[in-house]
C-alpha cells in the first residue's frame, strides 16, 4: 500500500520539490510512535496470550493470577491432535485451496473480460457481481440447506467448496479488474495487431505483470475460505467438518481445559494469520472491491 | 434478474463512442465472462428465489408432509413476534455500534501510524493480527482467556480498581459480543483509513504548514474533509460484513440470556435448524434482505463513485 500510494499524480511533475523533511524526530513523535508501539502491543496481546498459553500445563494455563514464567509444553498440541483435528486440517486444506483455485480459473478470465476488452454492458454485470455479496449469507442459507440434502451432498466437502467459490469469485473479480486495469494497454494493441490469439495474449503478456495481484487475491480469498464457520457448521458434520467445526467442540468443556483450547485455537489460526501478513498490503484493496489502493 | 441479464447483451453494443462492435466480436469478448457470471447466478441467486418460493410456505421439517401454500402469512408471524424485534434492533444496535466505534479507534490508530517511528511496520502488523484470527478463535478466546470472571485478563488488570469478579458475558453478553467484534474489526477500518491518509497530496499539508495552521485546524479542515470518502467506504463496507455476523454470537453467548444478545443471523438460525421451521424462517431471511438492500443500494453508489473517481485519476 506505501508504495502505490506513496507516488500519486501530483509527484510526477517536473518542478516537484524535494520532499522536505517535515516530519523532524521531535520529542511529540517520539512520544507518539512509543503511543502507537503500547497500542499495538495492547491489540495483538490476546493472540500472544493465546500462543503462549498453548504451550503451557492446564495447570499453569488455569491460575488466577496469570503466569508468565513456566516449563514449555507441547502437550497440548499433541492432545489436539489425539482430539482428532487431523481430518478436520484434512477437510480445511481441500475446501480452502480447491475453492481458491475455482476462484482464480473462473475470475482470470472473467475479470479480463470487464477490464481489459470491455464491452457496454459488462459492467452491468460487474455490479451484479458486487451486488451478490450484499445478499446475506442467512437468506439463502435454508434453501441451499435443503437442496444440498435432497441431493444428498451433506456433510460432503465439496458442497463447501462450490459455496466459497461462489463467496469468494465477486471480491476476486472485482480485485483482479483493479490489477488488469494496470496492464498497459499499448502492449495489448500491439498483440491484436500482430494477430495472437487472446488465450495467447493473456497468457504471455497480461499474466506475468498481474501474477502479484493474482497472489494477493489468492490469498484473501485463502483467509476467507479457511475462515469461514456458517456454512461448515450448518452444512457438514462428523465426515466434512472443517477447523472452525472442530473447535466447536471445546466450548462444552468451559473453561477447563484452556491450555489445550488455545493450541487449538492457535492451530485454527495460524495458517491465515500468515497468509494475511503476507498480502497485507493488498487486504484492503480486496476487501473494498479494489475500490481503495 | 436472470432474464434481464440474458437479455441485455444482445442490444447492439456501442461502447463510449466507439464504431459498434458486431455480434462476434461482442461475444467473443463477453465470452470469457460467462464462466463466472452463471457460476454465480446458480449458487446465489437461485437459492435466493428459492427463499421467496419457501417463504410463502407453511413447511415444518420434522413434520413431513406439512408443506403447504400460506401466502403471506409466515411475515405476519414475523411481525407478530415480539422476540424478532428485539433481535432487529440488536442487530441494529449490534452492527452500527461495532462500526462507529471501531472507524473512530481506526481513524486514531491510522493517524498515529501515518508519522514515521522506529519499528512503524511492525506495529502494523501487530494491529492487523486480530483481523486475521480466525474469527470462532478470537470468540473463544474472549469468551474463556479475556472475559472469564475468576480467571480472565480483564478481570485481572481490572482488579487494582475494584473491578474484579463482573460476569461480562451473562451480565453485559450484547457488549461482550461487540468488544470482541471491535478488536476485530478496528484493524481494517485502521487499514482502510491509513490508505486514506497516505493519498493527501502533500503539498495543501506543506501550504497550511507554512501558513501556520494549527495541527487541529489542519485535521478539521483538511484532513477529515479528504478522508470523507474513505469513512464513508469504513461504514458502509463494516456495516455489509458485520450485519451477517454469526460466529461471535454462536460462541460467546448462544444469543443469550434469552435473546439478550441474538443477532438476525443467529435468531434465523435458530428457528431454522434447531426449530425446523423452514416458512419462518426463509420468510425472515426475506425481510433481512429488504433491510440490506435499503442500506446495499446506498453503498453500491458509494462504491461506484469511488471507482469511478479511480477512473478518472488513472
Amino acid at each position: 500500500m506505501a508504495v502505490t500510494t506513496s507516488t500519486p499524480p501530483d509527484t510526477q511533475e517536473p518542478a516537484a520539490p524535494p520532499e522536505p523533511r517535515r516530519q523532524k524526530r521531535s520529542a511529540a513523535n517520539v512520544w507518539l510512535g512509543v503511543v502507537a508501539w503500547i497500542v499495538g502491543i495492547a491489540f495483538f496481546f490476546p493472540v500472544f496470550w493465546m500462543v503462549l498459553t498453548s504451550f503451557k500445563q492446564e495447570t499453569d494455563a488455569y491460575t488466577t493470577t496469570p503466569k508468565i514464567i513456566f516449563e514449555p509444553t507441547l502437550e497440548q498440541y499433541e492432545g489436539v491432535f489425539s482430539a482428532g483435528v487431523g481430518p478436520y486440517l484434512v477437510n480445511s486444506v481441500i475446501a480452502t485451496v480447491f475453492s481458491t483455485l475455482l476462484v482464480l480459473l473462473l475470475g482470470i478470465p472473467a475479470a479480463f473480460a470487464v477490464s481489459l476488452r470491455p464491452v457496454k454492458k459488462t459492467q452491468d454485470v460487474l455490479f451484479f457481481f458486487i451486488s451478490t455479496k450484499m445478499l446475506p449469507v442467512v437468506a439463502v442459507i435454508v434453501p441451499i440447506y435443503v437442496v444440498v440434502n435432497q441431493i444428498g451432498m451433506l456433510d460432503n466437502i465439496w458442497t463447501l467448496v462450490v459455496l466459497y467459490t461462489g463467496m469468494n469469485l465477486p471480491i476476486a473479480v472485482w480485485m483482479m479488474r483493479s490489477f488488469f486495469l494496470e496492464v498497459p494497454g499499448e502492449l495489448l494493441e500491439q498483440a491484436s495487431i500482430d494477430g495472437a490469439p487472446l488465450w495467447r495474449t493473456l497468457r504471455e503478456i497480461v499474466l506475468p505483470i498481474i501474477s502479484p495481484g493474482i497472489f494477493a487475491t489468492a490469498l484473501i480469498c485463502v483467509i476467507f475460505a479457511w475462515n469461514e464457520f456458517f456454512f461448515a457448521v450448518n452444512l457438514t458434520a462428523a465426515n466434512a467438518g472443517t477447523v472452525p467445526v472442530f473447535l466447536v467442540g471445546f466450548i462444552t468443556s468451559e473453561g477447563l481445559y484452556w491450555a489445550q483450547l488455545s493450541a487449538a485455537a492457535t492451530m485454527a489460526a495460524l495458517p491465515v494469520v500468515i497468509a494475511g501478513w503476507v498480502a497485507q498490503n493488498k487486504l484492503v484493496q480486496g476487501l473494498s472491491f479494489g475500490a481503495v489502493k | 434478474m436472470t432474464a434481464t441479464l440474458e437479455e441485455r447483451p444482445a442490444a447492439p453494443e456501442n461502447a463510449g463512442g466507439k464504431p459498434a462492435i458486431d455480434k462476434a466480436e461482442g461475444w467473443r469478448r463477453r465470452g470469457p465472462l460467462l464462466p463466472a457470471l452463471i457460476f454465480t447466478i446458480i449458487v446465489t441467486q437461485i437459492p435466493f428465489i428459492l427463499t421467496l418460493y419457501y417463504s410463502l410456505q407453511s413447511w415444518n421439517l420434522v413434520r413431513p408432509g406439512s408443506q403447504e401454500f400460506v401466502w403471506f402469512s409466515n411475515y405476519g408471524d414475523v411481525f407478530a413476534d415480539s422476540q424478532f424485534r428485539t433481535v432487529a434492533l440488536n442487530t441494529v444496535i449490534m452492527t452500527l455500534g461495532s462500526v462507529l466505534i471501531a472507524v473512530v479507534l481506526g481513524l486514531l490508530l491510522a493517524l498515529l501510524l501515518n508519522r514515521q517511528f522506529a519499528g512503524r511496520g511492525i506495529v502494523r502488523t501487530l494491529l492487523i493480527t486480530p483481523f486475521l484470527i480466525t474469527p470462532v478463535a478470537a470468540a473463544l478466546l474472549w469468551k474463556t482467556v479475556l472475559l472469564d470472571p475468576t480467571l480472565g485478563l480483564i478481570n485481572f488488570v481490572l482488579t487494582p480498581f475494584g473491578g474484579s469478579g463482573t460476569e461480562w458475558i451473562s451480565q453485559f453478553p450484547l457488549a461482550s459480543v461487540m468488544a470482541a467484534l471491535i478488536w476485530q474489526w478496528t484493524p481494517f477500518m485502521m487499514l482502510l483509513l491509513l490508505a486514506g491518509l497516505q493519498s493527501m497530496p502533500t503539498d495543501q499539508l506543506e501550504a497550511a504548514r507554512v501558513d501556520g495552521a494549527s495541527a487541529w485546524s489542519t485535521f478539521r479542515e483538511l484532513t477529515l474533509p479528504h478522508l470523507r470518502r474513505f469513512i464513508e467506504l469504513g461504514v458502509v463496507l463494516g456495516t455489509i460484513y458485520l450485519v451477517n455476523i454469526f460466529d461471535q454470537v454462536y460462541m460467546m453467548t448462544q444469543g443469550g440470556p434469552g435473546v439478550a444478545s441474538a443477532n438476525l443471523p443467529f435468531y434465523i438460525y435458530q428457528r431454522a435448524f434447531l426449530g425446523f421451521d423452514i416458512g419462518q424462517s426463509a420468510a425472515m431471511g426475506v425481510v433481512v434482505v429488504i433491510l440490506t438492500l435499503i442500506a446495499a443500494n446506498f453503498a453500491l453508489r458509494l462504491i461506484f463513485r469511488s471507482f469511478s473517481g479511480e477512473q478518472e485519476a488513472a
